[in-house]
């Protein structure tokens, strides 16, 4: 530095050593930002071929085709009686009623194997499909009604090109024979593509045309609830005292740094500790949404603490300062003053969590939820499963028509976690203050 | 520097409202709204308690199973068809695996306890005794069917016969070369055989937890060592590990539990052989083809038939002191063991369950029934 000042040179940082330095000094600059953009475009290309994968899988799961047939609901079938009992409805045979249909439009199909590979074009759930009708409807008892009934899942992936009509006949689950009738259905139009409302409206199914998410979205929902209603009194107390009142010392420090580690426990952990806790100490039942809400709210409880914490540290002291200085006491200052303006960043806390609890399944292995769950759950005792076992399960099953069911589920999973996400961001946004 | 809004003032801006309310107001109406709440938690509380307490107390109205993975698939299809009855709730399916299946069964008797479980071996002596111990005595067992174990590869590997030794050859931890029993030293198929393809020793197989890796074990492992003069002079216990073992160098992969994930990655490799149960290959007959074993190729016949020599038989048991307590078990084994569900042609035959012999069933169906107790 000296000799810069000591020579006498017309524009001494000019020189071509410092041009050379600088030159070298913007390089690492433009270098740095390179390797920020390179990074973020990692990340974003994994995220896109992530959802390009799932998307162009799943699409076409939203979308089914259906058999729509000319039904004649036989009194002498249904209702021999003439005497609308239920139980004679329910216990009626609704199956055949779709066959006859059927069979109908194939009145040359006549060999009894021949009709057994006919008949499973249509699903096993069809005649369930069809006494619902009846059971909502008796007076369709006599009448022909034009129908939508599930079309077996072979059949369904077929049209949609996911079987493949050019193997030869033995390695396809659908035969030669089968795909002609098939053909001649969509060319007299008895076969519809609509909405994939059973998708929605139907619980788990070992059939992949039927099987749908009502039960896990709604045992997700109870199961969230309880997490919520347990873990947002808990976290937000929690958080309060320790940053608020509670005194600096041994103890509270151990706690704290337990907090931190309970955060980063695996999930599996919690589960373990709800079986030996929950289901066989305390007896409480097996797959019940009140014990996955426990665990769950567990294994939440940490980040909400965390969180909350971070979001009241955040509140400036002079508002404290200020509110004890008019005479507020230590409770007033926290309920009035403090927690209102932490509240945005405890809300976005909460979400996260809830969000991380949405998505977790290995904590509710352990106490029964991953299981075959067809009923929706009425209740919080009630059997119940989650969405994300939903997918698991599916991911697991043989047939094809669970590859893209598959898809599409996890899709309805990240739309939820989306749009929770989002709700965290809008309140950010909404209620954050700078100072 | 942004102004600062009192907090009241959040109030004002419409949003938030119940919040600013309870946060935010005088500090009577406050504690007003606060013992509101707690009251009101402390009643939902109360009230969940009791609806629990009350339904373990009154016993429970659902059906619970537990078990094999490999059963899981036509005993849910069971219970779903059963549920739609619309007589009884649906039952409820866990799939746990066989032999922790088999230790919640045993636990006990009472609600708290599973009625029935799945099983893709039999149950052994030691389990029963467990049972016994617990005070599970009456313990019924209903054969379901059969299921093969294939050795399948995707649709482009030209060479599809292998025998059962050949295989253990190539996952045995460790092999006999030159009667001596040494650490596995094939790395291609064609160190093992020369007619055999000249390509890289690659298998993807269940992890030790699975019930196809017991009975793959106990059908192909255990069965190509005792080939081996060598094998059988060692102690009895040295020739079980050697038997048994599997090689831990990269030649065998577990794969994990998801056998939908082997079938993808052997269609991505055409040099790599999968292990897995039938109903898989049978789903996926037009991406893969399963290997002969010992010259028998897989399929409906030679599984049922015993000719494929990698095939066993999957079980459930059930809790006959549960019977009359726990409604519907009768009726759920009348439809499990009825024709058109495990019969030929039923609709688990659909799901690639392989159906036992006609005068079996009619054994199965009246032993089941009459819930006559499991002798081994």
């Amino acid at each position: 530095m000296t000799d810069i000042i000591s020579t006498p040179r017309a524009a001494p940082y000019q020189s071509d050593d410092f041009a050379a330095r600088l030159r070298k000094r913007y390089a690492a600059e433009r270098r740095f930002k390179m390797y920020g953009i390179a990074a973020i475009a990692i990340a974003l290309g994994m995220l896109a071929v992530l959802l390009a994968s799932i998307v162009s899988q799943g699409y076409t799961a939203f979308a089914q085709h259906d058999l729509s047939l000319e039904i004649y609901f036989d009194p002498a079938e249904i209702d021999p009686q003439g005497t609308r009992d239920e139980a004679t409805l329910s216990g009626a045979n609704y199956a055949a009623l779709a066959r006859q249909s059927l069979q109908a439009a194939f009145p040359e199909v006549e060999s009894r194997t021949e009709r057994r590979r006919l008949n499973a074009i249509v699903s096993n759930g069809a005649g369930f499909e069809l006494r619902q009708m009846v059971m909502d409807n008796p007076d369709l008892i006599g009448t022909r009604q034009t129908v939508r009934l599930a079309l077996a899942s072979d059949y369904d992936q077929l049209l949609k090109g996911n079987i493949d009509r050019d193997v030869p006949e033995a390695n396809r689950k659908v035969s030669d024979q089968q795909i002609q009738w098939i053909d001649k259905l969509v060319s007299n139009g008895n076969i519809v593509n609509g909405w994939n409302w059973r998708l929605f409206m139907n619980g788990d199914s070992r059939d992949p045309e039927l099987a749908g998410l009502k039960a896990g979205i709604v045992g997700s929902l109870l199961t969230l609830a309880v997490t919520l209603g347990l873990a947002i009194p808990i976290g937000i107390s929690a958080a309060v005292y320790l940053e608020e009142f509670a005194p600096k010392n041994k103890l509270t420090d151990l706690i704290e740094v337990n907090i931190n580690n309970l955060a980063a426990v695996p999930s599996i952990v919690f589960g373990l500790l709800g079986l030996a806790v929950f289901l066989n100490a305390f007896n409480m039942p097996r797959s019940a949404p009140v014990v996955g809400g426990i665990v769950l709210a567990l294994m939440t409880l940490p980040t909400i603490i965390i969180a909350s914490r971070a979001a009241l540290k955040a509140v400036p002291p002079s508002i404290r300062e200020a509110a004890l200085g008019v005479g507020a006491s230590p409770l007033q200052v926290v309920t009035h003053h403090v927690l209102p303006l932490a509240m945005p960043g405890i809300m976005t806390g909460i979400i996260i969590g809830m969000a991380h609890a949405l998505g977790e399944t290995a904590p509710l292995l352990m106490i029964g939820m991953i299981a075959f769950i067809v009923d929706t759950p009425g209740g919080f005792g009630d059997a119940a499963t989650v969405l994300p076992v939903q997918i698991f399960m599916w991911a697991d099953s043989p047939e094809r028509g669970f590859v893209e069911r598959t898809s599409a589920a996890i899709m309805v999973l990240l739309a939820f976690l989306i749009a929770m996400n989002a709700i965290a961001v809008v309140l950010r946004k909404r209620f954050e203050r700078r100072w | 520097m942004v102004r600062r809004k009192p907090a009241g003032q959040l109030q004002g801006r419409g949003k938030f409202r119940l919040l600013a309310r309870i946060l935010a107001n005088s500090s009577e109406d406050y504690i007003v709204i606060n013992k509101k709440l707690a009251v009101a938690a402390l009643a939902a509380f109360a009230s969940t308690a009791a609806l629990m307490g009350g339904a373990q107390a009154q016993g429970r109205d659902q059906i619970r199973i537990v078990g094999s993975s490999t059963v899981f698939p036509f005993t849910s299809a069971v219970a779903e068809t059963f549920g739609r009855g619309g007589k009884f709730k649906t039952p409820v399916v866990e799939s746990t695996g066989t032999g922790g299946g088999i230790k919640q069964f045993c636990a006990g008797v009472g609600v708290g306890h599973p009625d029935l479980t799945n099983a893709s071996r039999r149950i052994k002596k030691s389990e029963l005794e467990g049972c016994a111990a617990n005070g599970v005595t009456a313990v019924s067992e209903l054969e379901v069917g059969f299921d093969g174990i294939v050795f399948a590869s995707s649709k482009g590997a030209t060479h599809t016969d292998y025998t059962i030794k050949q295989i253990w050859q190539a996952l045995a931890k460790q092999v006999v070369v030159n009667g001596q029993v040494v650490a596995n030293p094939y790395k291609k198929w064609s160190d093992i055989d020369p007619a055999l393809p000249n390509k890289e020793i690659e298998v993807l197989g269940p992890p030790p937890t699975s019930g196809t890796r017991d009975a793959f074990v106990e059908l192909v492992m255990d069965v190509g060592c005792t080939q081996f003069p060598e094998v059988k002079a060692l102690p009895a216990d040295q020739a079980k590990a050697v038997c048994s073992q599997i090689r831990e160098d990269g030649g065998y992969v577990e794969a994990g539990e998801n056998d939908n994930l082997i079938v993808q990655k052997l269609v991505a490799n055409k040099d790599a052989y999968g292990v897995f149960g039938y109903s898989f290959l049978e789903q996926n007959l037009d991406k893969l083809q399963g290997a002969k074993i010992n010259g028998v190729a897989p399929d409906l016949d030679t599984i049922a038939s015993a000719k494929y020599p990698v095939a066993r038989s999957m079980f459930v048991y059930v809790k006959s002191q549960h019977v009359d307590v726990i409604p519907g078990i009768k009726e759920f084994l009348a439809e499990y063991t009825s024709e058109r569900a495990f019969g030929e042609e039923g609709y688990l035959e659909a799901k690639g369950l392989i159906p036992l012999p006609k005068a079996k069933r009619e054994k199965v169906r009246t032993d089941i029934l009459n819930l006559t107790p499991v002798t081994m």
